[in-house]
């Protein structure tokens, strides 16, 4: 492949590989003129004086670029084949050396499970195992294995790739940017070919999930907590790339938690919830209990739970009601309480 | 002795997940120490000494900060064999996006922000383009997807490095990151004779030489002036 650099066209290496457009973007290389020339001739029409100007090294560009069309291809190839159908977790040790409490657990995908214990208890261990793939290389000696095998270590160190997807409580966006605007960025990132379509499909799901709509032309910084949250889901489910969510509490204002659940879950996602929500955590079909630094107990969700489940929800309702009322200027008596009240339970 | 060179802007965070590095690698019994470089004033030196860590610092003062780096690295080799340490780590602060304090052979580490900003991978020069591995930091507060926007620009910008995420409050990450600075196999005596993975930019116009006054009548040596209007055109 080494050839193509002094061989190939710049016109033609851009039909053969068009996400190399970011590459020469991102570093500043400004072909235009050169395409009929190849990517080193290219290179040497720059002066000494500018290659110092721009601290450009130029062996490392040419390096880069070579790593970045194999990379990209790698990535795009990946893509296209399966996703992940489980992921494995063989125990290790507690913060005492003391065996963990369970074998091992396997997760399969569209399952979810929630994550209890105080903070300090390891879960954030737990979860940096995932995603370094521990090999008994971590504190816990936690072993993980993705589809029953060890995993390849691409997980490991593609930036591309991650395993795991975020999504925490303090989280915001940063940029300043309409909807569009941010969707389009994204999905540029990800390569995919259908933008238009995603970026529709990434709207429809948020609004899905929000109590208050919001269109393409918002500024993302505009968007109201529930709206950012929504629209965070709905791009993690979609477009994100990682086969496992973590979610790390879903503050309950403004967004149908279980429509975002299922969401998730229905783009083929394993989700993790770290939660003392009691709706949240019985959501799942399983919560692991951490305490230690190591995984105490694993308790699947019970019938009796799923009962007490509905009517948390019947509860969480009323209180939606209520906020809805405040929502529209209006004053909370008994008597609304009660319709309410009546309505859900 | 092992030696890491990490950099990255001011307030990235490369204090926080040095120190979080240090708890993972004194877990394997690692001895590390800390040299800090920075421009007119740093406190960091202060929380070293507080987690247990042989540290020094240099300020570089007048002087461009990475050309005093590496000025002084011998000298900083030769502390940190004194003190017997398997490993050496250098912090010092990128403050001209021009410079990289890299040296060849020896493992380079960049540490940058999610909240710099989408463009800041584009305009990091060789300290971020010619480094080993990319630490981005403070993933916790932003979304899922500008966090794959930001690793996705770093990619470009610098294909061949590993990329981590690290969370500077946690820890998560770091003990991730300890395993891929410490190399038992490796021993650095000395970097005589070493050479920059990349040199430093040209200075020495009079304003090196401490001219204050303004005008090209006291302009000599490397001046070179701002394109404003139609030259562009």
């Amino acid at each position: 492949m080494n050839n193509i650099l002094n061989t190939v066209t710049i016109m033609k290496l851009q039909q053969k590989y068009p996400f190399i457009i970011n590459y020469f973007e991102e570093n500043r290389l400004n072909v235009k003129g050169f395409e009929d020339k190849t990517f080193e001739e290219y290179l040497n029409h720059f002066s000494e004086e500018e290659i110092e100007e721009w601290g450009m090294d130029i062996k490392n560009i040419e390096e880069g670029l070579l790593e970045y069309i194999s990379q990209m291809l790698g990535f795009l190839g990946i893509e296209e084949g399966e996703g992940i159908e489980s992921l494995t977790i063989i125990s290790g040790t507690n913060k005492n050396g003391q065996k963990e409490n369970y074998d091992n657990l396997t997760i399969n995908k569209s399952e979810i499970i929630s994550i209890v214990g105080p903070t300090g208890s390891g879960k954030s261990r737990l979860l940096a195992d995932i995603e370094w793939t521990a090999q008994k290389d971590t504190p816990t000696g936690r072993t993980i294995l993705i589809n029953g095998e060890i995993p390849d270590m691409k997980w490991r160190f593609s930036s591309n790739n991650k395993l795991v997807a975020q999504l925490s409580q303090n989280m915001n966006f940063v940029i300043d940017l309409t909807v569009y605007e941010f969707l389009e960025l994204h999905a540029q990132s990800r390569m995919v070919e259908n933008e238009e379509e995603v970026i529709k499909e990434i709207i429809e799901a948020a609004n899905n999930l929000s109590g208050e709509k919001f269109d393409l032309n918002s500024h993302i910084t505009n968007l109201s907590g529930g709206q950012s949250r929504a629209l965070m889901i709905a791009d993690t489910a979609i477009l994100s790339s990682s086969p496992i969510v973590l979610i790390d509490e879903i503050e309950n204002a403004g967004i149908d938690r279980k429509k975002a659940l299922n969401l998730l879950v229905s783009s083929d996602k394993i989700v993790l919830i770290a939660t003392h929500d009691p709706i949240l955590a019985l959501m799942a079909d399983k919560r692991i209990v951490i305490k230690n630094g190591g995984i105490e107990k694993i308790i699947e969700t019970s019938e009796e739970e799923k009962r007490a489940l509905s009517r948390l929800e019947q509860m969480d309702n009323i209180i939606q009601d209520m906020r809805n009322y405040l929502r529209n200027g209006l004053t909370i008596d008994n008597g609304q309480l009660n319709v309410a009240m009546r309505r859900n339970l | 002795m092992n030696l890491v060179t990490i950099s990255g802007p001011p307030s990235s965070g490369k204090t926080s997940i040095i120190l979080k590095v240090i708890e993972a690698l004194k877990q394997r019994d690692i001895s590390v120490g800390v040299v800090k470089f920075d421009c007119l004033y740093t406190d960091d030196d202060i929380l070293y000494k507080k987690a247990g860590v042989p540290v020094k610092k240099g300020l570089s003062g007048s002087l461009c900060p990475d050309h005093y780096f590496i000025s002084n690295i011998e000298e900083v080799v030769q502390w940190g064999r004194k003190q017997k340490l398997d490993l050496l780590i250098t912090e010092s602060a990128g403050l001209c996006n021009r410079c990289s304090p890299y040296i060849k052979n020896i493992k380079a580490v960049c540490v940058i922000d999610n909240l710099s900003g989408i463009n800041t991978p584009k305009k990091i020069g060789p300290m971020l383009k010619s480094a080993d591995m990319v630490v981005i930091t403070k993933g916790d507060i932003v979304s899922q997807a500008e966090r794959e926007v930001f690793a996705s620009k770093v990619n470009s910008v610098n294909p061949k490095a590993v990329t981590m995420h690290i969370n500077g409050l946690t820890g998560q990450g770091a003990f991730e990151l300890s395993t891929l600075l410490y190399d038992d196999s490796e021993d650095i005596e000395t970097v005589q004779g070493e050479k920059l993975k990349f040199p430093m930019p040209s200075a020495l116009c009079s304003y090196c030489l401490g001219e204050t006054r303004i005008g090209e009548d006291y302009q000599m040596g490397n001046v070179r002036k701002i394109k404003l209007g139609d030259e562009d055109e």
